[in-house]
């Protein structure tokens, strides 16, 4: 079979694994979780996320009724398919998944409000491509709900503010949430680079798995501050109380220009859903977020 | 934390005695209503154009399903609640115009809603958010679905359901509102937090 073709077939199988089933690492700190947990009403709403999160996979039905905005990250080593028809194949995808899977429509026009009623549409979905030198192609499908993605913020801080001033901000952010962006949540952040630029790490600091600290240590031990002040701000699952209201924080950086401290965050909620394959020049397919997995 | 099981149409007495902290499970009819089929509701009403909707003998349930369509019939795949605050500011007129006894949600709701549901005698319930596939299982019918030109997650669902819950009051009729209370210690928090993290 033709590469193009194996794409075809698999990515939509790939979409409807992001959104019925958590990838292992995210199911494992939902456990983690309950465990951590004191309050009875965040002891029962993470037995039930629990209940539900089997409910979908054995099922097969997505897992949370805001299928999202679905958002492609692509690694494109060398391939024998052009990049064209690669989004092609993915905006096809997406539109079959809608049907088949089924997904809610969520996309609608920002000035009539009127549902495309495919999940596709202008700028949508969004494909952000890396150039790589590998002999794969590397996709992750990551579906954002709203509730979460409404939550996110960026501030430009003065660089006299420091990383001190990132903390104070990182903190009224996810104050400010509360329960709306459905905890306990996993928060992307991104420092440096410009504004666009940082919001684009807090969203890649999101498909880093939740236990998997920043390999530079003190990026680690700031990522470890962070979520255990997130933790004792007492929101709790479902912003109701509770000990945790974090599944874990990831940080990532760019250099930036010497008058400024761009800060991007962005929110995920407990449903952090994301698949990620990659298929070989000779055909091969790979699942990377969700280990064992094969639809052969 | 008390079990509470309710049928629709819900009465006064139904919820008068309910607490923040208790748990509901509801049966009979849910309508869904988000931020679209409130604004188009609450301009009928103003107009005094008639509404196809009989909110005030069931539950508002904040909520844009996934669905499928059969051929004579819709099938839930997963609904659970939305978030709550976008209401915020229409959902205390909403209240008054159509008699809303119970809403369903997550996240919560602020002061205008919380003084609105005490002086009409009404609760809000948090369902945990996200758990939309659990949801759809004590859905056992979709009875009506009206103004679909809003689009799927926007249109009004009328749910037949049995045992909808574990559903938390989380806004009593008295004027309690638990997302405050969790708010006031959040606060405290953070001066503790910011003192020793910050400087």
């Amino acid at each position: 079979m033709k590469n193009e073709q194996i794409l075809e077939n698999k990515l939509i199988e790939l979409i409807r694994l992001a959104e019925t089933d958590l990838p292992k690492d995210v199911e494992a700190s939902l456990r983690n979780a309950l465990q951590r947990e004191k309050s009875e009403l965040g002891k029962m709403n993470l037995e039930i996320i629990l209940e539900n999160v089997r409910i979908a996979r054995e099922h097969k039905i997505p897992m949370c009724q805001d299928t999202g905005i679905l958002n492609f990250f692509i690694k494109y080593g060398h391939c024998e398919i052009n990049y064209d028809k690669i989004n092609k194949i993915i905006i096809e995808s997406v539109r079959k998944a809608t049907k088949e899977i089924p997904l809610r429509p969520c996309v609608v026009n920002p000035f009539s409000r009127l549902n495309t009623n495919n999940n596709t549409g202008v700028g949508v979905p969004n494909c952000d491509v890396e150039i790589t030198a590998e002999n794969y192609v590397e996709i992750t499908v990551f579906p954002k709900g709203a509730g979460s993605e409404n939550m996110n913020n960026l501030c430009m801080l003065k660089p006299a503010n420091g990383i001190a001033g990132v903390k104070k901000f990182v903190l009224n952010t996810v104050i400010n949430s509360g329960g709306y962006p459905c905890p306990p949540i996993k928060i992307g952040i991104g420092i440096g680079g410009t504004s666009d630029i940082a919001m684009k790490l807090s969203k890649k600091a999101l498909l880093r798995q939740c236990e998997k600290k920043h390999k530079d240590e003190k990026i680690a031990s700031l990522e470890k501050e962070l979520q255990e002040m997130m933790d004792s701000t007492g929101i709790g699952s479902m912003g109701l109380g509770g000990t945790v209201t974090t599944l874990g924080v990831n940080v990532e950086y760019a250099d930036c220009h010497t008058a400024s401290l761009p800060v991007g965050i962005s929110i995920q909620c407990w449903a952090d859903r994301r698949a990620a394959m990659r298929l070989y020049d000779d055909g091969d397919i790979e699942y990377l977020s969700h280990r064992g997995f094969s639809h052969d | 934390m008390t079990r509470n099981y309710l049928s629709t149409p819900i009465s006064e007495k139904d919820i008068l005695n309910l607490k923040v902290g208790d748990i509901v499970f509801i049966s009979g009819l849910l309508i869904t209503s988000r931020d679209q089929a409130h604004l188009r509701a609450l301009e009928y009403a103003r107009q005094k154009k008639e509404v196809p909707i009989d909110y005030g003998n069931s539950v508002l349930f904040h909520c844009g399903p996934v669905v499928k369509k059969t051929d004579n019939d819709w099938i839930v795949i997963a609904a659970g609640p939305t978030t709550s605050d976008r209401m915020e500011e229409i959902e205390h007129e909403f209240i008054r115009r159509f008699n809303i006894r119970m809403i369903i949600g997550k996240g919560g709701m602020g002061e205008k809603t919380t003084k609105s549901l005490e002086k009409n005698k009404a609760i809000y319930c948090s369902y945990t958010g996200g758990a939309g596939a659990l949801a759809a299982k004590a859905i056992e019918r979709v009875v009506k679905v009206e103004w679909l030109d809003l689009g799927i997650p926007e249109a009004v669902w009328t749910f037949e359901v049995k045992n909808f819950g574990p559903c938390i009051v989380s806004i009593d009729s008295n004027g309690n509102n638990l997302y405050s209370e969790v708010s006031a210690k959040v606060k405290e928090n953070y001066e503790r937090i910011i003192k020793s993290n910050v400087g």
